[in-house]
């Protein structure tokens, strides 16, 4: 397995969290740990049993397509750190959008 | 807008033809006409006051839990089932993460490698030559709100010094299909496009699951193009086009991407794989954002839906309900209404113009008269206006009417355009103006004849020609006789009663 600080490193760069040197000398050994505990489930699971995403088993849990009320503006602005015009206020953006 | 121009070098596009392989690829948004948003019950409706339809789960606060709206996923899989697609027996959604404001939750509900639908095709037909387009898949996924950049130059986001944003679209039903590589379209690859997107928006508006306004952003396109030289079979590096909003631009940015591209490649560089975007006012693609670095965006199964199960009776269900597919319905409609190829082309080419016909020979209106109107003068007036047939305040039903009355020889076309005119100002259905305003042709046969009379006395030397057998000189009397009439009279009558008098 084997996680490297480089790993970790790339990792929290992707996450935008910012890492000291002493912080991810700390953190990569841990994560290699907890992987490691992970990966114990590869000695029972046979190739034969594929990997799960889910605890249930279920499907097709789905709704039909009715509105409900949306909450108010002002409380779905209250948890924000900056607004303005009744919108969340975001530092500047670089980058152009790349949504969908 | 601040630039206008470009300083790309072009290769004139049929020496590019002559030298290079075009090869497509078009990334089609659907946004799906749902009452409610993809994950919650917010609504999807456009233009609301900003962050009024949003609530815990589509901003993704901690503790919400999204739960698939059905009437999404029954959408997806009729998408899917009119492109040609296989339907996925079993799929789940997958979590992309990117950090862009736009998405509250710092990850996009997506598909990822299990697509709910899967390997389809589209046939097209170009100037009378048949196309195919292979579907590579079809997936569910959710938008992004909207954002407001603020102290740059006219909303820019160059120069902009923070951003506000505006969540009511973040998390309204998407779905996305992905074209495999088109090839062979020969010289016609901008126009294969352009005819896909309009056979798409066609489909969804069928389907009535989209109202399918490229205008309005709910059909988005990004094409990617790439050129490869005459002989060779390596893949060139694309570029993927974003910012085309209408069927025309889809044709203009592709035609633009294929002379840029060419250029680079005949004086010896290399295309760069980049994103870059269509300046419409322009005419031209200008560089985004680079890609040579392969996006990470971790997918992993989306842990808080559980996987869709679509059972094989509800995709039949689904499928004998299709409605039939517009290719279909034109060549239906062309043999019924006995219009020949290039008449129907027309017709084809005018964003709504079928639908509208259709629906104006529904209300009794013959349909060569229908097209007549709809293409010429309400054309014309939707052209002076800017905007689509559509959106023209006349109805088909109203159209019908006009046509009646011209059939009825209450009007003639003459004022009918006039008639239509009024409609168009607002004035109310056509009988009404044609009363109100006096417009009805004069049978009064005795002013109708007095009017002949003084045309052909005022003009003895016409008269005489007529009466020598020169039958054709009588327009210019019909064209007298309507002067005095204001144009309130039944031209054919005119002409009969001249022809009388003189013979």
């Amino acid at each position: 397995m084997a996680l490297t600080p480089q790993d970790v490193s790339r990792l929290a760069e992707l996450a935008r969290i910012e890492l000291t040197p002493a912080e991810l000398a700390e953190i990569a050994p841990q994560l290699d740990v907890i992987l490691e505990a992970v990966a114990s489930v590869g000695q029972v699971a046979d190739q034969d049993i594929p990997p799960s995403s889910h605890a249930v088993p279920l499907t097709n849990v789905m709704r039909d397509d009715e509105r409900r009320d949306s909450w108010p503006a002002e409380a779905m602005l209250r948890g924000a750190p900056a607004q303005g015009q009744q919108r969340f206020r975001v530092p500047r953006i670089i980058d152009d959008s790349d949504a969908g | 807008m601040s630039v206008q121009y470009s300083s790309d070098e072009l290769m004139d596009y049929d020496e590019v033809m002559e030298r290079f392989d075009v090869v497509l690829g078009l990334e089609v948004h659907v946004e799906l006409g749902t009452r409610s948003k993809m994950w919650c019950g917010c609504s999807t409706e456009f233009g609301g006051e900003p962050n009024t339809h949003t609530c815990p789960v589509c901003l993704g606060l901690p503790g919400s839990l999204p739960v698939v709206n059905k009437k999404a996923v029954e959408s997806a899989i009729r998408i899917g089932l009119s492109l040609g697609c296989e339907i996925a027996p079993w799929c789940r959604f997958a979590r992309k993460q990117y950090f862009y404001p736009d998405m509250p939750k710092n990850y996009q509900i997506s598909q990822y490698d299990e697509p709910i639908a899967f390997d389809g095709l589209v046939e097209l037909e170009v100037d009378g030559t048949g196309y195919e387009v292979p579907i590579e898949r079809a997936h569910m996924e959710e938008d992004a709100g909207k954002s407001l950049h603020v102290g740059g130059a006219t909303g820019r986001i160059q120069g902009s010094d923070h951003s506000l944003m505006d969540y009511n679209r973040a998390g309204v039903p998407l779905v996305e299909i992905v074209t495999k590589p088109i090839r062979g379209t020969g010289t016609k690859g901008p126009q294969v496009a352009r005819a896909y997107m309009a056979h798409l928006r066609d489909m969804v508006r069928a389907l009535g699951v989209s109202q399918g306004r490229m205008e309005q952003g709910q059909l988005r396109c990004d094409a990617n193009v790439s050129l490869m030289p005459k002989g060779t079979t390596e893949l060139g590096t694309r570029t993927e086009t974003k910012n085309v909003n209408s069927l025309r631009s889809v044709e203009a940015a592709l035609q633009y991407e294929i002379c840029r591209q060419g250029a680079v490649l005949a004086g010896g560089g290399r295309v760069k794989q980049e994103t870059r975007m269509w300046n419409e006012a322009g005419g031209f693609t200008t560089a985004g954002r680079s890609k040579e670095q392969a996006e990470d965006y971790r997918y992993f199964p989306e842990p808080d839906l559980v996987p869709i199960a679509p059972s094989r009776e509800w995709i039949e269900q689904l499928r004998a309900g299709l409605p039939e597919m517009p290719a279909v319905k034109r060549a239906r409609l062309q043999s019924e209404w006995s219009f020949s190829d290039l008449e129907m082309r027309d017709v084809n080419g005018t964003e709504g113009a079928l639908d509208l016909i259709e629906s104006t020979v529904a209300a009794g209106c013959a349909p060569a008269a229908a097209r007549k109107w709809w293409l010429t003068e309400l054309a014309r007036a939707a052209n002076e206006r800017g905007v689509l047939l559509e959106d023209l305040p006349i109805a088909p039903a109203q159209v019908a009417e006009v046509q009646r009355l011209v059939e009825a020889g209450t009007i003639n076309d003459k004022l009918a355009r006039t008639v239509l005119e009024a409609v168009l100002a607002g004035e109310g259905s056509p009988e009404r103006i044609v009363e109100e305003r006096g417009l009805a042709v004069v049978s009064d046969e005795g002013a109708l004849s007095a009017a002949v009379d003084a045309a052909i006395e005022a003009n003895p030397d016409v008269a005489e020609k007529i009466r020598g057998g020169k039958t054709q000189a009588a327009g210019a009397l019909i064209g007298a006789v309507m002067k005095r009439m204001g144009g309130r009279a039944d031209a054919r009558r005119v002409r009969e009663l001249i022809i009388a008098k003189l013979s």
